[in-house]
C-alpha cells in the first residue's frame, strides 16, 4: 500500500523546489504543495504539472489524490 | 465519429457539463457526488455523463483534457477543473459567477 511518506518523496522528486505535506491511509490522500514551478499558472495548469510528475501512478498506485497548489508567495500570505 | 469528435460535441451540448462518475441522483464515488452538490449549491442546471457507463468516453475524456481524474466540470466546452478547483471556486464565490455568467 502507497504510504503518504511515498507521495510527497515523488512530487517533491519531480517538481522542482515544491514543499509537500500529505496525509491520507493508503487510498484517500490530501497533499498541500508549494512550489514556485507554480507562479503564473493557472489552478489547472498547476493541478497538470503534479498529474505529470505522478504520471502513472495515478492510473495505479494511488486511488484518490486530492491537492491543494500554492505559489511560495500563496503559502506566506496563507501561513503554510 | 471518433471518440473524441464524439466528446467534442458531447461538451458543447450544454453550457454546464459534467463528467461524472454514476448519475447526479445516484454518484458512484464520492468526488462525483461533492461536485454535484456544490453545481446544485450554486443552483447551476447542468447535464451530465456517466463515464461509467461508456468506457471509451472514460478513457476519452482524459486525454481530450490531459487531466487524469473525474469529475470533470466544463462551462461553455471550456475545462474549468476537477472536484478540488471546483471546491476551491465554490469557497471563493467565483464558481456561482461563473454559473450566472453562463446560465443569463
Amino acid at each position: 500500500m502507497v504510504q503518504p511518506e511515498q507521495i510527497k518523496q515523488w512530487i517533491e522528486a519531480g517538481l522542482d523546489g515544491a514543499r509537500v505535506t500529505v496525509v491520507g491511509d493508503g487510498h484517500h490522500f490530501e497533499a498541500v504543495i508549494v512550489s514556485p514551478a507554480f507562479d503564473d499558472k493557472s489552478m489547472v495548469q498547476q493541478h497538470q504539472l503534479v498529474y505529470q510528475v505522478l504520471g502513472e501512478k495515478m492510473k495505479e498506485e494511488i486511488h484518490a489524490l486530492s491537492m491543494r497548489t500554492l505559489t511560495p508567495e500563496q503559502a506566506a500570505q496563507q501561513g503554510e | 465519429m471518433s471518440v473524441q469528435d464524439r466528446i467534442k460535441e458531447q461538451i458543447v451540448s450544454e453550457k454546464i457539463m459534467l463528467y461524472m462518475k454514476g448519475t447526479p441522483q445516484f454518484p458512484q464515488c464520492g468526488f462525483s457526488g461533492k461536485t454535484v452538490q456544490i453545481l446544485q449549491a450554486c443552483g447551476a442546471r447542468f447535464g451530465a455523463v456517466d463515464v461509467l457507463a461508456d468506457p471509451e468516453i472514460r478513457q476519452g475524456i482524459k486525454d481530450y483534457s490531459n487531466w487524469p481524474t473525474i469529475p470533470q466540470l466544463y462551462i461553455n466546452g471550456e475545462f474549468i477543473g476537477g472536484c478540488d478547483i471546483i471546491t476551491e471556486l465554490y469557497q471563493k464565490g467565483e464558481l456561482q459567477k461563473m454559473v450566472m455568467a453562463a446560465q443569463g
